[in-house]
C-alpha cells in the first residue's frame, strides 16, 4: 500500500489540514484520519458519525425477545408442569425470562454491529504507532501519482506539520 | 486539576504492565494461598459431604448463599454506576469507570460460583440449565433460581461486554509499545484497531446503547436475587419493598468496594495523578446517599413489619432487634448508617482514609445484612418443628475467606496486564486547545487558490 500521511500535534492543525485536502479535491471518505481519542470538538471528527447501531440494538432486543417468547411458550406447552396451580404458561414469571432474554439479545446485536460496521478484526490501512502517543494522522491511502505532489504541500501547510510517504 | 500530556499518561499507565517488582509477588503470593486453602475446603467437603458444614435442617441456607447474594451485590459497583456516570455524561468519572467494571465482572463470577458450591454435588450443577432431559420436563421457568440463572448469565456476559470495548483502544496502545509474544497477543485483543472517526463513533454509540441496556438489567438481577428470598413463605421475606431494598443495598456496597479498590491502586501503583481526592469526595457524597437510602429502607421495613404484629414475623423481629442476633444486628446498623453518615456526612472526615473506613465498614455491614436476611428467619419460621440454630464450620469460614482473597487476587493479575484506568478517556478529558472560535474557523474548507497560495 501507498500512502502519504501527516502527523500533527494538536486537532486544530488536523483540521487544517483535512480542510486543505478537501480543497485539493477529495473527498471525506479517500481521507484517511486516524487519533488516539474522539476527536469531537473539531468537525474532520464528525464525519462518518451517522450509523444504525441504535436500531440494530432494537432488532437485537426484539429477535431476543421472540427467542425468550418461544423459549418458554415451547416447551411449557410441550411438557407441561403443574406448578402451585399456576397456569401452565404463565405470563408473570415467563416475563422475567423474555425481558433478560430480550435484553441479551439488544447486548449481543450491538456488540456484532460494532465489530463489523466498524470494520474491527480485519486489520490493514494506514497506521502509525506514534498516533497513540497523541498525534493525529490525516493522510492519504493510494493517492493518485498525479497528486501526490499537491498533496504532500497541502498535508505539510498546518505549522508543526512531519509529512512522511510509505 | 492538571492534565497529563498522552506520553505521560501512556507512560504512567502501561507502567505495571512492563515493570513487575517483590511487591507484585508479595501481593499475589498471600491471596493465592488462600485461595488454594478454599479450594482444598470445598474438596474437601466433595469428598466428606455437607456433614462437615454447618448446614443443616432447618438452616439450608448459610454462609454459601450469604456470600452468593453478597457478591452479586458487589458487582453493582462496576457496571451500573459506570453506565450511569457515562449517560450522564459526569466528567469526574473517566479514571473510576474501568476500576469500577473490574470489579462487577469478577464479582460476578465469584457470586456465581455459589450456587454450585451450595449444591454440594457440582457436577450436577447442569441441572439449573435449561435444557431438554431424559426425565421429560424442563426446568421450571416458574422457579427464582432459573431466573437467576438468565438474570446472571445476561448481566456476565453485559458486564464482559461492557468492560471490553473500551479496552479496545487502549490494547491498541498497549500494542504499539510491546514486543515479541506480548505484542502478537494486544494486537489480537485489540482487533486491529486504528482510530479512525468511524471506530470512534460506533464505539461511543455501542457504549451508550450498553448503558442503557445494561441498567435495568443490573436492577433486575438483584430484584430477582430478592425474589429467591421474597418468594417464599418465610417470616419477613415476603414484602414487597425487598426488590428496591437488595438493590439500594447492592448499589451500596458496591461503591464501598469501589472506594476501596481505587484507594489501593492509588496506594500500589502510584496513580496519585489520575484518582484525585476529588474522585473519592464524589464518591462518598454517594455513599453518604445511599446510606440514608438504606436506613429508610431498613426503618420501612421494620416499621411495617412492627405495625403488623404477626407473631411468627415478630419473634423473628425481636431476635434480631435484642434477642441472639441482636450484638450482629446493631453492628450492622453501626456500619451502614452510623459510619457512613459521620465519616461522609461531615466535609472534613470525607478524604481518602475517611472513605476507606467507611466503606470497610460498609462492606462489613453489607455482610451481615445479607446473614441476617437469611439465618433468623430460617431459623424460626412458623412452626416450632421448624426451629434450629446455624453454627458455621471452618469448611465455610475458609471458603468465605477465599472468595475475598481470589477478589483480590483476580484484581490484581487484570491490573497487571491491562490498563486500569482507560487511557483513552482520560485523553478525551483533556481541555481542547483552541478556542471555540478558532475551531469553527478551522471547520470552514479553504479554497484551492488557499492551499496553492
Amino acid at each position: 500500500m501507498k500512502a502519504v500521511y501527516g502527523l500533527y500535534a494538536d486537532g486544530h492543525a488536523a483540521q487544517q489540514a483535512v480542510n486543505r485536502l478537501r480543497a485539493a479535491g477529495l473527498a471525506d471518505r479517500e481521507i484517511t484520519i486516524l487519533s488516539a481519542q474522539p476527536m469531537e470538538d473539531f468537525e474532520f471528527g464528525h464525519i462518518d458519525k451517522k450509523n444504525w447501531l441504535w436500531w440494530i440494538a432494537c432488532a437485537g432486543g426484539l429477535l431476543g425477545m421472540s427467542a425468550g417468547f418461544g423459549l418458554t411458550w415451547l416447551t411449557e406447552m410441550s411438557w407441561p408442569i403443574n406448578v402451585g396451580g399456576l397456569p401452565i404458561y404463565a405470563w408473570w414469571p415467563n416475563l422475567i425470562i423474555i425481558f433478560e432474554m430480550t435484553m441479551l439479545g439488544a447486548i449481543l446485536a450491538t456488540v456484532i454491529a460494532l465489530v463489523v460496521t466498524a470494520g474491527l478484526g480485519r486489520g490493514g490501512g494506514l497506521y502509525d504507532p506514534e498516533v497513540t502517543d497523541g498525534s493525529i494522522l490525516v493522510g492519504v491511502e493510494n493517492p493518485a501519482e498525479a497528486k501526490l505532489a499537491d498533496l504532500q504541500q497541502a498535508l505539510e501547510s498546518p505549522p508543526g506539520a512531519r509529512v512522511k510517504t510509505v | 486539576m492538571s492534565y497529563p500530556s498522552h506520553q505521560q499518561i501512556n507512560r504512567d499507565l502501561l507502567r505495571p504492565l512492563t515493570q513487575t517488582s517483590w511487591r507484585f509477588y508479595a501481593l499475589v503470593a498471600l491471596p493465592s494461598a488462600m485461595v488454594l486453602a478454599g479450594l482444598i475446603s470445598w474438596f474437601t467437603q466433595m469428598t466428606f459431604g455437607f456433614g462437615i458444614s454447618g448446614i443443616r435442617w432447618p438452616i439450608f441456607w448459610g454462609f454459601y448463599v450469604t456470600n452468593f447474594v453478597f457478591w452479586i451485590g458487589i458487582s453493582h459497583a462496576g457496571t451500573l454506576i459506570s453506565a450511569i456516570l457515562r449517560l450522564v455524561n459526569a466528567g469526574w468519572r473517566r479514571p473510576v469507570t474501568r476500576c469500577a467494571e473490574v470489579i462487577t465482572v469478577f464479582a460476578l463470577m465469584i457470586g456465581a460460583m455459589f450456587p454450585i458450591i451450595h449444591l454440594g454435588r457440582p457436577w450436577l450443577a447442569f441441572w439449573l440449565f435449561p435444557y431438554p432431559s431424559e426425565r421429560l420436563i424442563w426446568p421450571n421457568f416458574r422457579s427464582p433460581l432459573v431466573w437467576d440463572f438468565f438474570a446472571i448469565n445476561t448481566y456476565l456476559t453485559g458486564s464482559v461486554l461492557f468492560l471490553f470495548l473500551p479496552i479496545i483502544p487502549d490494547f491498541a496502545v498497549a500494542r504499539d509499545r510491546a514486543t515479541g509474544l506480548r505484542r502478537r497477543i494486544y494486537g489480537a485483543l485489540a482487533l486491529g484497531w486504528r482510530g479512525t472517526p468511524k471506530q470512534w463513533h460506533r464505539l461511543e454509540t455501542a457504549m451508550q446503547i450498553m448503558a442503557v441496556a445494561i441498567i435495568p438489567v443490573a436492577v433486575s438481577v438483584h430484584t430477582i436475587v430478592s425474589f429467591d428470598f421474597s418468594m417464599a413463605p418465610v417470616p419477613m421475606w415476603q414484602t414487597t419493598i425487598f426488590g428496591p431494598y437488595f438493590v439500594a443495598g447492592a448499589i451500596f456496597s458496591g461503591i464501598a468496594a469501589l472506594l476501596i479498590a481505587m484507594a489501593v491502586l492509588r496506594k500500589v501503583l502510584h496513580l496519585e495523578a489520575y484518582l484525585h481526592p476529588v474522585h473519592f469526595q464524589n464518591l462518598g457524597k454517594l455513599l453518604l446517599v445511599m446510606a440514608l437510602l438504606w436506613g429508610y429502607f431498613v426503618f420501612n421495613e421494620r416499621l411495617v413489619t412492627y405495625y403488623g404484629n404477626e407473631p411468627a414475623e415478630m419473634a423473628v423481629f425481636w431476635r434480631t432487634q435484642r434477642e441472639s442476633f441482636a450484638p450482629l444486628y446493631w453492628t450492622m446498623v453501626i456500619c451502614n448508617f452510623v459510619l457512613p453518615l459521620i465519616l461522609m456526612g461531615i466535609r472534613r472526615f470525607r478524604t481518602i482514609t475517611g472513605c476507606v473506613i467507611a466503606s470497610i465498614g460498609v462492606v462489613i455491614g453489607m455482610w451481615l445484612e445479607r446473614f441476617l436476611i437469611i439465618v433468623p428467619a430460617l431459623g424460626h419460621k412458623y412452626l416450632p418443628y421448624s426451629f434450629g440454630t446455624y453454627r458455621p464450620q471452618p469448611v465455610e469460614i475458609i471458603i468465605t475467606a477465599a472468595t475475598f482473597a481470589a477478589m483480590i487476587l483476580l484484581y490484581a493479575l487484570f491490573s497487571k496486564v491491562v490498563p486500569i484506568i482507560s487511557m483513552w478517556e482520560l485523553k478525551a478529558g483533556d481541555p481542547p486547545s483552541p478556542s471555540a472560535s478558532a475551531r469553527l474557523a478551522d471547520a470552514r474548507p479553504v479554497s484551492r487558490g488557499e492551499v496553492n497560495s
